[in-house]
C-alpha cells in the first residue's frame, strides 16, 4: 500500500497540511497540488469519492471545510484508504477536541507530528487509536520537560 | 565547522542578542490572516522573511525553531523558503528535543533527496538512531522512512536491520516501516533483514505486526525467492487473521465491530500474493478466506474494505470455484449497495475478471445494466465497458438494444467509445446480415460524427456482400439523406449505395412512399443538395461526384443523349474559371445580367458536370453562387444585386466542382494576359512575400463585364494559411467574388491561391477596388488593407 501523498486544502483551495511520500521537486509539488485541488474541488457531492488522474487513483473525503486527499496507486484498496483518512480526523479530533480548520491552521505541527505517529513512509504504523494518542502526548511531555531544563520558556513559548 | 561527532558545531552566544525575540509563530499566523489583499500578505511575508533571515545571520538557538516553524507555515502557503534548509539540519542536530521535532520536520517538507544538502542529515540521522530517547530514535526513523534516498539508505541500513530486534516495540514497528523504504530504494539490500523479518511475523504488537506483513510484501515484490521463504508462513498468516475474526471485542483495535481491519486487509493482501500460482499456498488459506467472506459485517464501509480485499485475493490466487462464486456474489451485492463507493469499486473488479469468470459475471448483467445510468459518471463510464464485455452470441440483441439506447443519451465524452463497442459487438455476434446492417445504421444516425473513419468502408462493405438487401438498404439509406445530410459517415455511406444501386430506386420498387415527379430528377437533386451544401466534408463531396457519375450510366433517362457525347473541346482561352463559362453566344440576357447561352458552344469551356446531366439548361449557365457572399458580402452587397432569372439558373453553385476540374483546367492566369482583348495584367498588391497579380479578361458577351483572375503567391519560406480574401469597389459598380481555389498559399512560390472576381462596371467608371485579406503566417494571424487603383484602362473602357 502505497500511499504517494495525503493533501488537506480548505473548499477555497487554500493548502492546510502536505504530506509527501515520493521524492518530487518543489514545482512539481506545487503543479500536482494546483491541478489536483482544481479537479477535486470541481466535482459535485453526489459523485464518489475516487478518481483516476495521471496514473494514480485519489481518494477524498470532505469534514466539514476540509477536504482530504490522498494519491494512491493502482493496486491498492480505495475502501481501507477510507477508513485511513477517518481514523487520522479522529485522532484529530480526540487530541483537539472537537477538531475545526483553524486547530490545524494554528497548530499544523502538531497535525503533522501526529500524522507521524499514525502514517510512515505512506503506511499505517499503529492501528490502535490509544496508542498513536499515547505517543504523542508522551512526546509532547518531554518536549515540556526538555525546555524547563533549557531555561524559562515553556513549550508554548518557544514557537 | 563539523564537530568530530558529525553534528554542524556553531558559534554560541548567550545573552548576547539586542534583538527582540522574534514574533511568535500563532501571532505571525494570525497576522498573516489578517491581511486583507494578496499584496498585504506578501508585504506581511517579505517583512517576516528579512526578519528571519538575520535571526538566522545572528545564529540565534533560542528562537531557531521558531523562525523555522514560521518558514514551514510560509512555504505551505507557497512562498519560498530554501535559506531556511541549513537551519534545519542545525535544528536536527541540537539536543532539544522542540528543535528537533521542528528541525526534522522542516527537513522533509523543505529538502529533498535531489539536492545535495540532504545528505548532511545522513550523520544526524545516524545518531539519532540510536539515541537514547525512543521519541528521538522515532523521529529519526520516520524521516528515513519518508524521504530518505539511497545512499542514505544504503548508509543506515545496518542501524535499521538492529532496530528491528529492538526490546521496544515502538521502535520495532517504525523500524520496519523504515525498512519497506530502504529495500524500494535499495533492492539489493532485501536478503540482509529477512532474519529478522520472519521474527517479527509473530509479534503481538498490531502496530509491529502490521508494518512486518507490509515489510514482507514489499520484499515478496521484489524478489521470487523471497516468495518461497516466505511460503511457509501461511499458516501463521491463516492463524492471525483466524484470530483476529474470532476474538472477542478489543477496544484498542476495534473499528464498528470489526477488530483490526487494517491488519485485516494487509494480511489478505500478503496471503494474495503467497497464493499466486501456488497450489498449497492456495488451499491453505481457502477456509479463511471463506470465513471471512461469508461472516464479515457489510453495513459499514470498514467491512466491505475487507470483503473488498477478500474478493481481490480469492480471483488472484488459486482457489476453488466455489469460492470465487462466493467472490463474485459479493461484489453482485455490492453493486446493489447504496453507497456509490462500493458500487464503483464492484464495477472495477467486475471488468478484472470477466474475462475469467465470465458466466459468474454473466449473472449480474442486469444490474450492471441498471449502472449506466447511474448519476456518478465514473460508475456510468465502468457500466459501459463492464456491458460491452459481457456481450455474447445468446444476448446480443438485448445488449445492443440497451447500448443503442445508451448511445442515444449518452454525454459526449462515451459517444465514440461507445459507438466503437456496438460496431464490434455487432461485427462478433450479428445474428444475421440485415441486423448488423440495421445495427450500424442506427449508430451512424444517431451518433455519426462520433465513428472513426474506417467505419464507411467497413459499412459498404458489409452492404455490398448482402446481396438480397440491397434494395432494402439504398432506400432506407435514400429516405435518411432526404431528412438528413449532417451525419457525414452515414451520407458517404448512402451517396456509395445511391451510386451503385440507384437504379433501385426507381418507381415501382419502392416499399416505402412512391416518388413524385420525375424520381430521377429527385434523386440528382438529392444528390446535389448534398454536393453544394455547406454541411458536406470534401471527403463527402467525391462520394457525391462519384455517385453522380455512376448514375449517369444506371439511370435510364432517354433525355439526355448529351451525356454521352464527348466533351467539348477545351479552349486555352477560357482562363482561370472552369466555374464559369465563357461563351460565344450572342444574346444578351434582358437587364444586362449574366449571359445564359441556350446551347452548348463550342468555345465553352469543360463545364460544370451537373450542367451536363441537365435537359432545361444544356448549356454552361452562369450559375447562381450560394457560397459566395461570405468572402465579399461583409463590405458590399454582392448577389442580391446580380439577380439571376430563376428559370435560366439550374440552382446548381458549383463552388466545390472548382477542385475537381482544376486538374483538368488548370488555371492560367499568365494567359490571360494573351487574352484577344489584351488587357495587361497588374500586381495588386507585393508585401512581405505575398504577392497578388491580377490579370484580366472582359466579357465577350458583355462589355461592361470584366473577369478579373487574381492569383495570390507566397515566396517566404513559410506556407500562408487561412487565407481569405475580400473585395469591396466603388457604388457604381457590382463585384462577385467567386470561392478560392485553396486557403493555403505554400511557400516559396511553390503553388498559388486563384480567385476569380466579377466587376460589373455599367457606367464605364475608372474602375478602383478595395482589398482586404486575413492569413495566417508563422504562427501569427495577419491582416491587410490595400488600395488598388491602377488599373489598366482597358479594363473599364
Amino acid at each position: 500500500h502505497l500511499m504517494q501523498f495525503m493533501l488537506l486544502f480548505s473548499r477555497q483551495g487554500k493548502l492546510r497540511l502536505q504530506k509527501w511520500y515520493v521524492p518530487l521537486s518543489d514545482k512539481e509539488k506545487k503543479k500536482i497540488t494546483r491541478e489536483l485541488v482544481q479537479t477535486v474541488l470541481a466535482r459535485k457531492p453526489k459523485m464518489c469519492s475516487f478518481l483516476e488522474w495521471r496514473d494514480l487513483k485519489i481518494v477524498y473525503k470532505r469534514y466539514a471545510s476540509l477536504y482530504f486527499c490522498c494519491a494512491i496507486e493502482d493496486q491498492d484498496n480505495e475502501l481501507i484508504t477510507l477508513e485511513i483518512i477517518h481514523r487520522y480526523v479522529e485522532l484529530l479530533d480526540k487530541y483537539f477536541g472537537s477538531v475545526c480548520e483553524l486547530d490545524i491552521i494554528f497548530n499544523f505541527e502538531k497535525a503533522y507530528f501526529i500524522l507521524d505517529e499514525f502514517l510512515l513512509g505512506g503506511e499505517v504504523q499503529e492501528t490502535s487509536k490509544k496508542n498513536v494518542l499515547k505517543a504523542i502526548e508522551q512526546a509532547d511531555l518531554l518536549q515540556e520537560n526538555q525546555n524547563e531544563d533549557w531555561g524559562s520558556l515553556s513549550a508554548d513559548d518557544i514557537l | 565547522m563539523i564537530g568530530d561527532r558529525g553534528e554542524i558545531v556553531v558559534g554560541l552566544r548567550f545573552g548576547l542578542c539586542k534583538m527582540p525575540a522574534p514574533v511568535r509563530l500563532r501571532e505571525l499566523i494570525r497576522t498573516i490572516r489578517a491581511a486583507r489583499t494578496q499584496a498585504e500578505e506578501r508585504e506581511v511575508i517579505q517583512k517576516e522573511c528579512a526578519l528571519i533571515r538575520s535571526s538566522f545571520r545572528e545564529e540565534d538557538n533560542t528562537y531557531r525553531c521558531r523562525n523555522v516553524a514560521k518558514l514551514i507555515y510560509m512555504h505551505m502557503l507557497g512562498y519560498p523558503a530554501h535559506f531556511g534548509q541549513l537551519e534545519c539540519l542545525k535544528l536536527i542536530a541540537s539536543q532539544r528535543f522542540t528543535d528537533k521535532r521542528i528541525g526534522y520536520l522542516g527537513a522533509m517538507l523543505l529538502l529533498d533527496e535531489r539536492q545535495d544538502v540532504h545528505l548532511l542529515m545522513t550523520n544526524c540521522l545516524k545518531n539519532d538512531l540510536s539515541h537514547s530517547t525512543q521519541f528521538v530514535q522515532g523521529l529519526s526513523l520516520c524521516t528515513l522512512g519518508c524521504m530518505g534516498s539511497s545512499d542514505m539508505c544504503r548508509d543506515l541500513a545496518g542501524e535499521v536491520e538492529k532496530l528491528l530486534k529492538n526490546s521496544n516495540s515502538y521502535i520495532r514497528k517504525k523500524a520496519a516501516l523504515a525498512a519497506v523504504h530502504v529495500i524500494r530504494k535499495v533492492p539489493e539490500l532485501l536478503e540482509m533483514f529477512l532474519p529478522a523479518t520472519k521474527n517479527l511475523l509473530n509479534d503481538k504488537n498490531h502496530g509491529v505486526l502490521h508494518a512486518a506483513v507490509v515489510l514482507v510484501i514489499e520484499m515478496c515484490k521484489h524478489s521470487p525467492d523471497t516468495h518461497a521463504y516466505f511460503r511457509k508462513v501461511v499458516p501463521q498468516l491463516v492463524k492471525s487473521l483466524k484470530n483476529l475474526i474470532m476474538s472477542g471485542y478489543s477496544p484498542e483495535h476495534d473499528v464498528s465491530g470489526i477488530s483490526d481491519p487494517f491488519l485485516q486487509v494487509q494480511i489478505l493482501r500478503l496471503l494474495r500474493m503467497l497464493g499466486k500460482s501456488d497450489d498449497e499456498a492456495s488451499e491453505q488459506m481457502n477456509d479463511i478466506l471463506a470465513q471471512v467472506a461469508t461472516n464479515t459485517e457489510t453495513s459499514k464501509n470498514v467491512g466491505n474494505a475487507i470483503l473488498y480485499e477478500t474478493v481481490l485475493t480469492v480471483m488472484d490466487i488459486k482457489s476453488e470455484s466455489g469460492l470465487r462464486v462466493l467472490a463474485v456474489n459479493i461484489l453482485g451485492r455490492f453493486l446493489l449497495n447504496n453507497d456509490k463507493n462500493i458500487r464503483y469499486v464492484a464495477l472495477t473488479s467486475l471488468l478484472k475478471m470477466v474475462q475469467t469468470d465470465h458466466n459468474a459475471v454473466q449473472r449480474h448483467r442486469s444490474t450492471i445494466v441498471d449502472c449506466l445510468t447511474d448519476i456518478d459518471v465514473s460508475i456510468r463510464r465502468r457500466a459501459m465497458n463492464l456491458c460491452f464485455a459481457l456481450v455474447n452470441g445468446s444476448n446480443v440483441r438485448g445488449m445492443m438494444k440497451e447500448m443503442q439506447y445508451f448511445l442515444d443519451h449518452c454525454d459526449t465524452e462515451f459517444k465514440a467509445d461507445c459507438a466503437s463497442g456496438i460496431f464490434l459487438a455487432a461485427e462478433k455476434y450479428a445474428p444475421n446480415k440485415r441486423w448488423h446492417i440495421d445495427t450500424i445504421m442506427r449508430v451512424l444516425t444517431t451518433a455519426g460524427s462520433y465513428v472513426r473513419d474506417d467505419s464507411v468502408p467497413l459499412l459498404i462493405q458489409l452492404i455490398s456482400s448482402a446481396n438480397s438487401l440491397h434494395t432494402f438498404n439504398v432506400q432506407r439509406l435514400y429516405q435518411a439523406i432526404r431528412v438528413d445530410i449532417s451525419q457525414q459517415p452515414l451520407v458517404q455511406v448512402a451517396l456509395w449505395c445511391i451510386g451503385e444501386y440507384g437504379d433501385l430506386l426507381l418507381p415501382g420498387r419502392f416499399d416505402v412512399e412512391p416518388l413524385v415527379q420525375d424520381p430521377e430528377e429527385e434523386v440528382l437533386d438529392v444528390l446535389e443538395n448534398i454536393l453544394q451544401s455547406s454541411l458536406s466534408a470534401l471527403t463527402t463531396r467525391e462520394y457525391a461526384l462519384t455517385a453522380i457519375m455512376k448514375l449517369s450510366t444506371r439511370l435510364q433517362s432517354s433525355t439526355k443523349p448529351a451525356l454521352l457525347e464527348r466533351m467539348p473541346l477545351i479552349q486555352k482561352s477560357a482562363a482561370n474559371g472552369p466555374v464559369n463559362a465563357v461563351v460565344n453566344g450572342e444574346e444578351k440576357e434582358e437587364g444586362g445580367s449574366f449571359p445564359a447561352p441556350e446551347q452548348l458552344s463550342q468555345q465553352a469551356q469543360v463545364n460544370n458536370l451537373l450542367d451536363l446531366l441537365d435537359d432545361s439548361n444544356p448549356a454552361a449557365s452562369v450559375p447562381q453562387e450560394n457560397k459566395v457572399p461570405q468572402t465579399g458580402g461583409e463590405l458590399l452587397d454582392l448577389l442580391d444585386g446580380l439577380s439571376l432569372p430563376d428559370s435560366q439558373s439550374s440552382g446548381r453553385s458549383d463552388a466545390q466542382p472548382q477542385l475537381v476540374l482544376d486538374g483538368i483546367v488548370p488555371p492560367s492566369p499568365q494567359n490571360a494576359a494573351n487574352v484577344k482583348q489584351g488587357i495587361p495584367s497588374i500586381i495588386a498588391y507585393d508585401q512581405n512575400g505575398l504577392k497578388i497579380e491580377f490579370s484580366f479578361e472582359q466579357s465577350k458577351a458583355n462589355t461592361n463585364m470584366l473577369f478579373i483572375t487574381l492569383r495570390a503567391s507566397n515566396s517566404t519560406e513559410m506556407d500562408m494559411s487561412n487565407f481569405v480574401l475580400q473585395a469591396a469597389v466603388p457604388k457604381s459598380f457590382q463585384l462577385q467574388l467567386m470561392s478560392p481555389s485553396g486557403s493555403i498559399i505554400p511557400a516559396r512560390n511553390s503553388g498559388a491561391v486563384t480567385q476569380l472576381m466579377r466587376v460589373l462596371n455599367s457606367q464605364k467608371h475608372p474602375l478602383r477596388m478595395r482589398l482586404k485579406f486575413m492569413y495566417n503566417h508563422r504562427e501569427a494571424p495577419i491582416e491587410v488593407m490595400a488600395d488598388v487603383n491602377e488599373f489598366p484602362p482597358q479594363a473599364w473602357e
